[in-house]
C-alpha cells in the first residue's frame, strides 16, 4: 500500500471512513473529498519511505515520564453547571436520542 | 431477545463429545478515591452528575492528569499475578463513538500493557474428597477508565430496545479500572465451569487482600467477561469462540460456562457453526443470547495517548511494591489454618464459601475462630443464598459479625436472639448494639423480674417444684422452659436455673 | 483615536505605573478602536465590553490601593477563541461550538485574570485551528489590515490581525504548525510559539495534542516576553507540561545582543518555492545580524523536507480522535436528521458532525480516520512518528553547530482571498518552514523583518532556538528587532495603510 507512487482512495473507502467518523457526508461532498484525499495521500506518502526499520517513533515532543496526581479528591462543576451547555436535560441527567447498541 | 431459543446438549453428552477452552476477562474498579485521570470523587451511589469535572465529562480542552495510586495498584495487581511490569508504556486511545463515552474514546492501554505474562494457581474440588489446582496463565493486566450509565427511558423495564430516549449520568466515567485477561486456559474438561468460577472467586480474594478494589460484584466492581469455544479433542485448533458479556456474579461465572458449552455443543454436533460473536447474559432466565449482530470488526484505531506521559516503573519501586503483597492465597490457608485449629474439612468449606477473608476479617475484630466459622458458613451462608447474593455481598461487616458474637459471650443475648439481632443488621437497622436497644432483645437478667416469673413458674407446676425439692435437679428444665416462654426467650437461661434451685433447695 | 492604542504594552504599564493613564482608560480606547476597524477587520468573534471594562476597574482599583497583580496588570489583551473562558463563549470558530459558553477557564486564562489582564474578547480563527488564513472560520474571515481583501494568515488570523490593528496590545494565539507564526509574518507582527510544554495546554481546545502550543502575539518583543512569562511555566493540570520554571524571558528581551552568537541558516528553508521578496528580506536580516557581530552557519536539516508529510498524517490523526467528542450529546450544537422519524443518538450524531463541521474539518477528520485505521497505520502513522525522530535528530546535529536556526518564517507574503481555498496541498505549504518547530517541539518567533518589493507586503523572519531555551528567541531576537526598527526609522506597523474606521 505504501509503496504505492499514487495511493488510492476510492468513494466507497470515504464512504466507510465517513461512518467510522460519524459524519453523514453527502453524494457531492464524497465525490469532491475522494480526489482530494488522494491528492494529499500522494503529498504526504513520501513519509512512507525515509525512516529506516530501527528509527524509533516520536509520540510526544518533550520525553517527560511518570507525570502523576495523588489521589486526592478536588471539587468539580456542580450538575447544573455541567448541565448548562446541554441541549437536552432530564431529572439532573443528559437527555440524549434512544441508543442503538447492544443490549444493556 | 427475538432469538428462537437454541437447543442444548446435555452437559455430559457435550463433554463427552467436546473439549472446552476458556478464556477469561475481568475488569476491576479500583478503590482510589478519584478517578483515573481527574479529581472526582468515586464514590458510588451519589446523585447523578455530581461527580464530575471538565476532564471526565470530556469537554473541549479538558486534559487527563493519571493517578499516581492506580499506578501502583496496578503494577501490585500484575505482581499478585506473577506477571512482568513493563520498564516502559503509554496509554492509547481506543477510538469509538458511544454516548456514554464523554470523549468518545477510551482512554485504555493497547500494545503496552503495565503488566503482562503471568499466572496464578487456582484450586476446584476433585470429587474424592481432594483438590484439582489448576495453573491459568495470565496474559495481560492493563489501566483503562470507566464509561457513564444510561438509564433508558420509554421502552419496557428499561430496556435498550424500544426506547424512546435515553438518561445519562458520567458519575462513573474515568473511575479506573483494571483489565486483566487470561491466557486460553485449556485442560479442564468438565471441569471449566468450576474453574472459571474458582478463577474469579480466587481473583476477588487476591484483590481484597490486596486492598485495591471493594470488589462487590453487584455494585459492578468485578465484571466478567467468559470465553467459550469448543474443540474435539485437545489436540485439535481452537475452535470459534463466544464471548458472554454481562456476567457479574460467581454463580452466573460457572452457569454461563455451563450454558455455552451445552449450546455450543449442539450447534457443532448438529453440523452447525458456532458464530463469533458478544452474547448477553441473562441471569434471570440462565441463557445466554447474541448481540447485536457485528458487519464487519471493529475498528478502533488505537494511537498512543497524546495527553498522557509514558510510565516508567523503576525497577526499585517495582520491587518496592512486590514487598507489599500479602501472602499468596495458599500459603495464607495454610497458615490460617493452622493458627485457627481448623480441620481440613473446616477450612475446604470456609474457602470453598468464598468467606476466608470474612472469617478472617471477623477473627480479627476479636471473634473466636469456630464462631466465627459459624456465622459464616451457617447463618450468614444461608441468608446470603435466600438473597441470591454472595456472602461478601450481605450488609453486614465483619466487626458487627465479631460484635454480635461478643453479644453472646458476654450472655446479653442468647443464640435465638442473636438470629433476631442478625435480622435487624441485615435490616439495615444499625449495629448490633442499637439493633438490641431499638428492639429490645437483650436477655434479662435482672433478679426482680426473673424472680417472679420463676415464682407464677413454680405455682402453676407444682408437681415439677416437689421433684426438685425432691433433689431432682435435673427437672428444672421444665421450669425454666416456662419462664423462657413467659419471657418471650429473653430470660437469661442461667440465671433462672439459679433462681429456681435457690427457691427449691 | 486614541494615543493609547498606539502604544506597546510595556509602555502601557509604564503610563498605568506613572498614573498618567488607568486601566479604564486605556481599555475603553481598545473597545472604542474595536467598535471603528473590526466591521472592516473581522477580527473578533466576541467583544466582552462589560467583562472587559469591570477587570479595568477592579485593575485601577488594585493600584489605587497599591497592589498590582503583576506588571501587566490593567493592560487588555485579546484570546483566541480556541480557548476555554469561563461564562464567555468559546467556539473555535465552528457552528458545531455556537453558543457553547465553557463553565471553566484554561489555565492560560486563569492566569491573564489572575493577573489582572482584561479580557477584550475572543478573536477569529480557522476552524478548530485547522487553515493559514482564517478563511475556514464557519463566522467568516479576518481581514489583513494592510490589505482588506488578503489573508491575515492562520489558524490565529484574529490574534494577530487585532494586534495589527491596534484593536489589542496583546493578544494569545495558539501555534499547531505554524499558528501564530504565520500569521505574523504576514501582518507584520511578533508572535512567538514557546517550546512544547512551556505553556498549559489545560483548556486549549485540541487540535492535535503532541504540536498545539499556546503563545503570545505582539508588536514587539518586550510585550511577547511580557505576556510569555504571565502564561507560561508549570501547569499540574497538563501531563505534558514542562516541570520547571521559565528562563529569563523580560530580562533576555531587555539585554538584546547579537556578538558571538552563531546563526544557523536552515538550507532547506529556502530557495525554491519562497516568494523573491520574502527571500531579499530574509537575507538583508541576515546581513544586518551578521554587521551586529553574528556569525552565520549553514546548516543542513535533510529531514525537515519530509515534515509537510508528517504533520499532516500526525495532525490529523490526532485531531480526528479530538473532534470526537462533538457529537451532539452533551454541549454544544444538535440537529436532527431530515425526515427521520424519531431519529437514534447514532443519526443524531452523523447529522450533527455533517452540518456543524466545515469543509476543511471534515477533509482532516476523514484523512485523520484513514491514516489511523487498521491496516495504514503503519504505513502513516506510524512512519510519520518515525520522521518526527529524524526531524528532532536534524535539530539536534543543527544546534550542535549553532545558538539559534533562521529562515522566512512563511514562503509567500498574505494572499488574496479564495486563491487557496480549494487546493489544501498549496494552502498545506505555506507551513513549511514552520512545521519542523512543532514536530521537535522547539520555540520559535516570527520578526516582521520588512516588505516584500514586489507587492509591499510584511514578511516575516522566523528564529527558532533548542527546547527550553526561548530565551534566546528574546535576547537575540530583540536585537534583530532593535536594528530593523532603526533602519526604517520606526516600527514597520507604522507604515501600514491607515484603516478607514469609521470613527
Amino acid at each position: 500500500m505504501a509503496e504505492q507512487d499514487t495511493p488510492a482512495i476510492t468513494r466507497d473507502e470515504v464512504a466507510h471512513l465517513a461512518h467510522l467518523a460519524r459524519i453523514d457526508l453527502s453524494d457531492a461532498e464524497l465525490d469532491h473529498l475522494a480526489p482530494q484525499l488522494a491528492v494529499i495521500l500522494e503529498a504526504v506518502a513520501s513519509v512512507s519511505k525515509v525512516a529506516a526499520e530501527d528509527i524509533p517513533p516520536t509520540s510526544h515532543a518533550v520525553p517527560l515520564t511518570n507525570v502523576f496526581r495523588p489521589d486526592e479528591v478536588r471539587p468539580g462543576l456542580t450538575a447544573e453547571e455541567a448541565l448548562a451547555g446541554a441541549p437536552e436535560a432530564e431529572d439532573q441527567r443528559f437527555r440524549v436520542p434512544r441508543i442503538l447498541g447492544e443490549e444493556a | 431477545m427475538t432469538a428462537t431459543t437454541p437447543s442444548l446438549m446435555s452437559y455430559d453428552e457435550a463433554l463427552a463429545a467436546f473439549d472446552p477452552v476458556l478464556g477469561l476477562e475481568v475488569h476491576v474498579e479500583l478503590n482510589t478515591a478519584s478517578k483515573m485521570f481527574c479529581g472526582c470523587s468515586t464514590t458510588f451511589g451519589a446523585d447523578p452528575n455530581t461527580q464530575i469535572c471538565p476532564v471526565c465529562l470530556g469537554l473541549p480542552g479538558a486534559l487527563p492528569v493519571l493517578n499516581g495510586e492506580a499506578v501502583k495498584a496496578a503494577v501490585r495487581i500484575g505482581l499478585a499475578l506473577n506477571c512482568s511490569i513493563a520498564d516502559w508504556c503509554r496509554f492509547a486511545r481506543k477510538n469509538y463513538f458511544y454516548p456514554d463515552m464523554p470523549k468518545n474514546f477510551q482512554t485504555s492501554q493497547y500494545d503496552e500493557p503495565i503488566a503482562f505474562d503471568g499466572w496464578t494457581e487456582i484450586e476446584v474440588e476433585d470429587g474424592r474428597g481432594g483438590v484439582d489446582r489448576f495453573r491459568i496463565g495470565i496474559e495481560r493486566a492493563h489501566m483503562e477508565e470507566d464509561t457513564g450509565k444510561s438509564l433508558h427511558v420509554g421502552g419496557a423495564t428499561g430496556r435498550i430496545h424500544g426506547a424512546d430516549h435515553s438518561l445519562l449520568d458520567y458519575n462513573r466515567a474515568g473511575v479506573p479500572l483494571i483489565e486483566i485477561v487470561t491466557k486460553p486456559v485449556e485442560g479442564t474438561g468438565a471441569k471449566a465451569p468450576e474453574v472459571a468460577r474458582a478463577y474469579v472467586g480466587h481473583l476477588r480474594e487476591l484483590l481484597l487482600a490486596l486492598g485495591v478494589s471493594h470488589v462487590r460484584m453487584e455494585q459492578g466492581n468485578l465484571r466478567c467477561d467468559v470465553n467459550l469455544s469448543l474443540r474435539r479433542d485437545p489436540s485439535a485448533p481452537f475452535g470459534t469462540r463466544s464471548e458472554t458479556k454481562n456476567v457479574n456474579s460467581l454463580r452466573s461465572v460457572e452457569r454461563a460456562v455451563r450454558y455455552e458449552i451445552s449450546r455450543q455443543a449442539a450447534l457443532l454436533s448438529a453440523g452447525e457453526k458456532v458464530v463469533q460473536e458478544t452474547r448477553h447474559w441473562h441471569e434471570d432466565t440462565g441463557v445466554t443470547t447474541s448481540g447485536r449482530s457485528k458487519e464487519q470488526a471493529e475498528d478502533y484505531r488505537y494511537f498512543p495517548e497524546p495527553d498522557l506521559a509514558p510510565i516508567a516503573p523503576s525497577r526499585d519501586w517495582v520491587e518496592e511494591l512486590r514487598a507489599t503483597l500479602p501472602e499468596p492465597p495458599r500459603e495464607r490457608r495454610a497458615r490460617l489454618q493452622q493458627e485457627w485449629g481448623f480441620s481440613d474439612l473446616e477450612m475446604r468449606d470456609v474457602a470453598g464459601a468464598g468467606a476466608l477473608a470474612l472469617v478472617e476479617q471477623t477473627i480479627a475484630a476479636g471473634c473466636a475462630p469456630q464462631a466465627a466459622r459459624k456465622w459464616w458458613l451457617s447463618e450468614l451462608a444461608r441468608r446470603a443464598n435466600e438473597r441470591g447474593v454472595e456472602p461478601t455481598e450481605l450488609p453486614v461487616t465483619p466487626a458487627q459479625v465479631a460484635e454480635l458474637q461478643h453479644l453472646v459471650d458476654s450472655g446479653r443475648v442468647n443464640d435465638k436472639l442473636a438470629r433476631q439481632v442478625l435480622d435487624g443488621v441485615l435490616a439495615g437497622e444499625g449495629s448490633p448494639e442499637e439493633v438490641v436497644t431499638a428492639r429490645g432483645l437483650e436477655v434479662v437478667s435482672d433478679d426482680s423480674a426473673l424472680g417472679s416469673a420463676v415464682d407464677r413458674a413454680i405455682e402453676a407446676n407444682p408437681d415439677v417444684a416437689d421433684k426438685i425439692r425432691g433433689g431432682k435437679a435435673a427437672a428444672a428444665g421444665a421450669l425454666i422452659g416456662a419462664v423462657m416462654k413467659e419471657m418471650r426467650g429473653q430470660a437469661d437461661a442461667g440465671r433462672v436455673r439459679e433462681l429456681i434451685l435457690e427457691r427449691l433447695s | 483615536m486614541s494615543e493609547w492604542v498606539h502604544q506597546s504594552a510595556a509602555d502601557l504599564a509604564s503610563a498605568l505605573n506613572s498614573g498618567e493613564t488607568t486601566s479604564v482608560e486605556v481599555t475603553q480606547a481598545h473597545l472604542e478602536r474595536i467598535a471603528a476597524v473590526d466591521g472592516d477587520v473581522h477580527a473578533f468573534l466576541h467583544v466582552d465590553t462589560d467583562g472587559a471594562l469591570r477587570a479595568a476597574r477592579a485593575s485601577d482599583e488594585r493600584r489605587a490601593a497599591g497592589r498590582t497583580s503583576s506588571v501587566l496588570d490593567g493592560v487588555p489583551v485579546a484570546v483566541k477563541d480556541v480557548l476555554a473562558t469561563k461564562g464567555m463563549p468559546t467556539t473555535c470558530g465552528s457552528r458545531i461550538l455556537q453558543g457553547w459558553v465553557p463553565p471553566y477557564d484554561a489555565t492560560v486564562v486563569a492566569r491573564l485574570r489572575e493577573a489582572g489582564l482584561p479580557i477584550l474578547g475572543k478573536t477569529n480563527m480557522d476552524e478548530f485551528a485547522m487553515g493559514s488564513s482564517t478563511e475556514h472560520s464557519a463566522y467568516g474571515p479576518t481581514r489583513n489590515p494592510w490589505d482588506l481583501e488578503r489573508i491575515p494568515g492562520g489558524s490565529g488570523g484574529g490574534s494577530a490581525a487585532a494586534v495589527a490593528a491596534y484593536e489589542a496590545p496583546l493578544a494569545i494565539g495558539t501555534d499547531t504548525g505554524g499558528s501564530i507564526r504565520q500569521p505574523a509574518a504576514v501582518t507584520g507582527t511578533v508572535g512567538v510559539k514557546p517550546t512544547y510544554g512551556g505553556v498549559s495546554r489545560y483548556g486549549l481546545v485540541a487540535l492535535a495534542s503532541s504540536l498545539d502550543q499556546a503563545g503570545p502575539v505582539t508588536r514587539t518583543l518586550l510585550d511577547a516576553a511580557l505576556l510569555h512569562e504571565i502564561v507560561g511555566g508549570h501547569d499540574t493540570m497538563d501531563s505534558t507540561s514542562i516541570d520547571q520554571a521559565l528562563p529569563p524571558l523580560v530580562e533576555a528581551a531587555r539585554n538584546p545582543d547579537l556578538r558571538g552568537v552563531r546563526v544557523g541558516v536552515v538550507q532547506e528553508l529556502g530557495g525554491e518555492g519562497y516568494q523573491a521578496g520574502v527571500r531579499a528580506r530574509f537575507d538583508d536580516s541576515v546581513a544586518l545580524m551578521v554587521d551586529a557581530g553574528a556569525e552565520v552557519v549553514e546548516v543542513s536539516c535533510p529531514h525537515f523536507e519530509y515534515g509537510l508529510g508528517a504533520y499532516y498524517l500526525i495532525l490529523p490523526s490526532e485531531a480526528s480522535s479530538n473532534l470526537a467528542k462533538f457529537d451532539a450529546m452533551r454541549y454544544g450544537l444538535r440537529v436532527l436528521p431530515d425526515g427521520v422519524d424519531a431519529p437514534s443518538a447514532e443519526q443524531v450524531m452523523t447529522a450533527t458532525r455533517e452540518a456543524g463541521f466545515g469543509d476543511e474539518v471534515k477533509r482532516r477528520i476523514i484523512l485523520g480516520t484513514y491514516a489511523l485505521s487498521s491496516g495504514y497505520y503503519d504505513a502513516y502513522y506510524g512512519q510519520a512518528q518515525k520522521v518526527r525522530t529524524l526531524i528532532s535528530r536534524d535539530f539536534a546535529a543543527a544546534f550542535e553547530q549553532a545558538d539559534v536556526l533562521v529562515s522566512p518564517t512563511a514562503p509567500t507574503t498574505a494572499f488574496r482571498f479564495g486563491e487557496k481555498l480549494d487546493d489544501p496541498v498549496a494552502m498545506y505549504l505555506n507551513d513549511i518552514a514552520t512545521i519542523p518547530a512543532n514536530l521537535a517541539g522547539v520555540p520559535g518567533v516570527s520578526i516582521p523583518n520588512g516588505l516584500a518589493d514586489e507587492d509591499a507586503l510584511p514578511s516575516g523572519l522566523q528564529i527558532l532556538a533548542p527546547a527550553t531555551a526561548d530565551d534566546r528567541l528574546y535576547r537575540i531576537g530583540a536585537a534583530v528587532e532593535g536594528l530593523l526598527n532603526a533602519s526604517w526609522g520606526g516600527p514597520l506597523l507604522a507604515k501600514a495603510p491607515e484603516l478607514g474606521g469609521h470613527a
